[in-house]
């Protein structure tokens, strides 16, 4: 009896012997319940010992896997076979990011503007620890735990074709992480944060294309955080022009 | 096994075409959206070559009129006002998502806030309409 | 990194205006003026004295400057990044000029044709 089958056509890319990416197909068992990361070790382990990719949890907490999967940037813990069973699937690198091997990129550039935003609570004055915690009320928390949900998994990146044509801009994850700490209530950081996400690269790169929001995995909505992010700078801007006396 | 002659090894940059709004239907309605600008700007044009022969006379009026009545010309509207719907859904949908509205501590649901905002649309639209009728 | 003032948040802000003015106005004035009247539907006659009596009113005019104008600067803001995404950035310069500057001309003529009715 014939064990049901998938076809895979994966991007390899070996720096030391290609000159660009290439697929490479792979017919392996199909099971209801894998997902493509799942068919992704199978490789690794039965077919081909050289195939490249990150991965880590498998279980979508920790935004390693991430990867083009029929075009959709995905994380492939979460990419399940059966729906895209039986036509074959195509694995690539994430979108918009260098390839390094494989289906692994570049993220240095992510990590270089994630740390720019200074995605920590920033205090004009530390609360010595003998007067104890920074207290926060649920609403408070409320403000801004959806844009705390970030994983860092660079979907958004991959799906956002102002950051795959211009390489300063700033990006989805790197914004709404900016703004997540901005609206925390324990934080004073805003005007530090500002020159970097109120410049040219930062906010109002962003046309609204709105498809970061849709591949997120976590519902982060990072398009939403960017948004708002140009009405409080824009109100700041006519104040500061309208009113400038204002400004101490 | 060869060792790796250089410190770091080669990235591969992919090239990101200028087609690329034709790739997903997503990108594709995007563009979409952003070309309806371009469209309500050649009608507020042609609105104001409209009012600019209002100014010179019935004749002219009439005359700028008939013209805009041929075939052309109104396939270009009937284009262009579909454009102008699709602006106005759109905005509505995305301004939903950018102002949060709260009513009472209540975030209100942005499903409902479009509609609101679709709402008054609606009422706007019959007003200019009233007004023009009863002038 | 110096702390000058972008002119962003300005071109923004006018690009909201407009877009609101468009969203909620533009679709019942282009059916009206520009498919409803040319196809008969309201004949031209009745409809030069419709505008006429309706134009004459200052408070009819400053409507139709904000349901004109605005929009222009909606259509440069827009229009500007619709090209930067077809991959023109590198004409950025004579991009903001064409666009922005196209939106002050539009500006201009409303208000010298209003001026005229």
């Amino acid at each position: 009896m014939n064990e049901p089958t998938v076809t895979l056509q994966v991007t390899r890319y070996r720096p030391e012997q290609d000159s660009a990416p290439s697929p490479q197909a792979f017919t392996i068992p199909y099971r209801q319940d894998w997902v493509v990361l799942d068919a992704l070790n199978y490789i690794k382990d039965q077919l081909d010992g050289t195939l490249t990719f990150r991965w880590s949890c498998r279980m979508g907490v920790c935004g390693s896997c991430g990867m083009m999967v029929n075009g959709v940037p995905k994380l492939t813990c979460a990419a399940f076979l059966r729906d895209y069973y039986p036509h074959a699937i195509r694995v690539e690198p994430l979108a918009n990011f260098p390839i390094m091997r494989d289906l692994v990129i570049d993220m240095s550039d992510f990590l270089h503007k994630l740390r720019s935003v200074k995605p920590w609570i920033i205090r004009e004055t530390e609360k010595p620890v003998s007067e104890g915690e920074y207290l926060q009320t649920p609403e408070e928390l409320d403000a801004y735990k959806q844009f705390s949900m970030c994983i860092n998994c660079m979907l958004c990146y991959a799906a956002c074709p102002v950051y795959g044509l211009e390489p300063t801009f700033l990006g989805p994850a790197a914004i709404a992480l900016g703004y997540r700490y901005n609206l925390d209530s324990r934080d004073e950081g805003r005007k530090e944060r500002q020159p970097i996400i109120a410049s040219h690269a930062g906010i109002w790169e962003c046309t609204f294309v709105g498809e970061c929001s849709v591949v997120c995995p976590k519902s982060v909505d990072p398009a939403a955080a960017i948004q708002r992010s140009k009405v409080t700078t824009a109100m700041d801007w006519f104040k500061s022009v309208l009113l400038p006396w204002g400004e101490r | 096994m060869n060792a790796s002659t250089s410190a770091t090894p080669k990235l591969y940059h992919p090239k990101m075409p200028a087609t690329w709004w034709l790739k997903h239907p997503a990108y594709f309605l995007f563009m979409m959206r952003e070309l309806s600008s371009v469209f309500i700007a050649l009608f507020l044009v042609v609105f104001l070559i409209q009012i600019y022969q209002l100014t010179r006379g019935p004749e002219a009026y009439a005359a700028v009129m008939r013209r805009l009545g041929s075939p052309g010309w109104i396939s270009f509207h009937v284009v262009a006002l579909l454009f102008a719907l699709y602006h106005s859904l759109t905005w509505f949908t995305l301004t939903s998502k950018v102002q949060v509205v709260r009513v009472r501590g209540k975030e209100v649901p942005p499903s409902l806030v479009t509609g609101a905002n679709i709402g008054v649309w609606l009422v706007l639209s019959l007003v200019i309409l009233v007004v023009f009728l009863v002038a | 990194m110096t702390t000058r003032k972008s002119s962003e948040p300005f071109w923004w802000g006018l690009f909201s205006a407009g877009g609101v003015v468009a969203a909620f106005l533009v679709p019942m004035h282009l059916f009206l003026h520009s498919i409803a009247v040319p196809l008969g539907w309201i004949s031209a006659e009745v409809a030069y004295a419709k505008m006429q009596a309706l134009v004459g009113h200052p408070v009819i005019k400053i409507y139709l400057f904000v349901l004109i104008a605005l929009p222009f600067y909606h259509w440069a803001h827009r229009f500007r990044f619709t090209l930067y995404d077809l991959g023109l950035k590198s004409l950025r310069t004579p991009i903001a000029i064409l666009c922005y500057g196209g939106a002050v001309l539009g500006t201009v003529a409303t208000v010298w044709i209003l001026l005229r009715v």
